[in-house]
């Protein structure tokens, strides 16, 4: 397919190996912060491709992963309400909540309906007028402007029983927060279709507060490949800085007009992660003009079962690089795809997932 | 959630497209790039349900050539390590 096989190509990949071989004295470690980007790794298994001397870790950018059990027990409890339609990405339909999941409660009856896009959830809701209809709103700066244009849409369309349950994130927080909890790397391999929308600009205090530098890649193994090429050469040459790799796809101011809309909808607010905690302005909170569409305003309280955590679950030191998923002991045995304890193997994009599906043994 | 294919524009109905991907096809709307000019043969990504950017062909070309040095410095290498039976990786 255009634009994909190029980048696919055996020999260009090996000369990049190589390339990265011969160059490549000091031992580092590079953290690929998106869920995508650990998925490419391990499917094209870039890690054999790499000389001893660098050393690919994951990072928490696997949106499921680092939202909280919490928020899926909400969505749990509006769910039994007989008001309320639920509309969701098909990535959270299995995610575990404390003791049950969507999945569970759409067996019993809940009205719970997987979308594709929060236009088929704007639809849903037009149809269903008498109905509280939530779209769950999870993913970072790439997913949330499509959250902001529904909700902007739901406004103009006078839609009022459409409401969005925002767990968004933005990513630069988290990579601050990793490096100032100090979890040793050498480089972030950034985050491509974040940056598409968000720009360079984004990462500058990494290279600035830090001496770290950011490489934002495209998702193929020669993308991949070059990426890392970029941030041996700054760390051989001692010259941190925010490049981009993936060109073809992130200009440097990002998308302009999704920005935009991001900002009329949302602000800032503290959120927590997986991991790492509650994060100073790391959520996207929406604005109070458009209170009717968000959903912990629209809907009204819900009884929210205790939080249970999984226990032996180790996702969170997961998600900031200190341990691996073949480091539990749940791993492949208690926690699989089919029967995953944690988030970070129900997600398609979560490390314990991509171990377990290209790199069990 | 992040993941994105590059699929290119075949119709544009108002602030819609249909766009292919291979064989397949699928519906994006347009919404996030209100300010670009997009016709159909244009690549875009579509993530979601929206198409997210528009792809550069120029620099794609461009960064392609660019690793035809690779392959070539691939080639030599490949001949150079069995010339004098070492290996590199
Ligand atoms: S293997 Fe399962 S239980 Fe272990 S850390 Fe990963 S998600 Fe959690």
């Amino acid at each position: 397919m255009k634009y994909i096989d190029e980048y696919r190509d055996k020999d260009i990949v090996q000369g990049l190996a190589k390339e990265i071989a011969s160059i490549s004295k000091k031992p580092i470690k590079l953290m690929e912060v998106c869920g995508g980007h650990t998925m490419s790794i391990q499917k094209f298994g870039i890690p054999g491709l790499l000389p001893e001397t660098v050393e690919l870790i994951s990072g928490p950018g696997c949106p499921v992963c680092v939202t909280s059990r919490g928020y899926i027990d909400k969505a749990i409890a509006y769910s039994r309400r007989e008001d309320v339609i639920i509309t969701t990405y098909g990535d959270l339909i299995r995610v575990p909540g404390s003791t049950s999941t969507l999945e569970k409660e759409r067996a019993n009856g809940a009205n719970i309906q997987v979308v594709y896009s929060i236009m088929d959830a704007l639809m849903i809701a037009k149809k269903n007028r008498r109905k509280k209809v939530v779209f769950l709103g999870i993913g970072f700066e790439t997913t949330a402007p499509s959250s902001a244009a529904g909700i902007l849409q739901a406004k103009i369309a006078g839609l009022f029983n459409f409401s969005v349950f925002s767990a968004h994130k933005v990513m630069p927080p988290a990579m601050s927060a990793l490096i100032d909890e100090g979890v040793k790397i050498n480089g972030y391999i950034g985050p491509g279709h974040v940056s598409t929308i968000t720009g360079k600009g984004i990462y500058e205090d990494i290279p600035r507060k830090y001496g770290l530098g950011v490489v934002i890649s495209g998702f193929e193994p020669v993308d991949l490949m070059q990426t890392i090429l970029m941030l041996v050469r700054q760390i051989e040459n001692n010259d941190p800085k925010v490049e981009i790799q993936y060109t073809r796809a992130v200009k440097p101011e990002g998308n302009v007009k999704a920005q935009q809309m991001l900002d009329e909808v949302f602000e800032p607010g503290d959120d927590w992660w997986r991991g790492l905690g509650i994060l100073k302005d790391s959520g996207l909170k929406i604005r109070k003009e458009y209170e009717v569409h968000d959903a912990e305003k629209a809907v009204g309280d819900v009884e929210v079962e205790p939080l249970i955590e999984p226990k032996g679950c180790i996702c969170g030191l997961v998600l900031k690089g200190l341990k691996k998923p073949k480091d539990c002991a749940l791993f492949a045995k208690a926690c699989t795809p089919l029967s995953p304890v944690g988030s970070c193997m129900v997600s398609s994009e979560g490390a314990c997932q991509a171990y377990y599906l290209y790199n069990r043994n | 959630m992040c993941l994105s294919i590059p699929a290119k524009i075949e119709k544009i109905e108002g602030d819609l497209a249909i766009c292919s991907v291979g064989e397949s096809f699928y519906k994006a709307s347009l919404q996030l790039l209100s300010g670009e000019k997009l016709s159909p043969g244009d690549f875009v990504l579509i993530h979601t349900g929206f198409a997210i950017q528009k792809l550069d062909l120029e620099e794609a070309e461009a960064s392609l050539s660019a690793f035809d040095e690779f392959k070539k410095l691939n080639i030599e290498m490949d001949d150079e390590e069995k010339k004098n039976d070492t290996h590199l990786i």
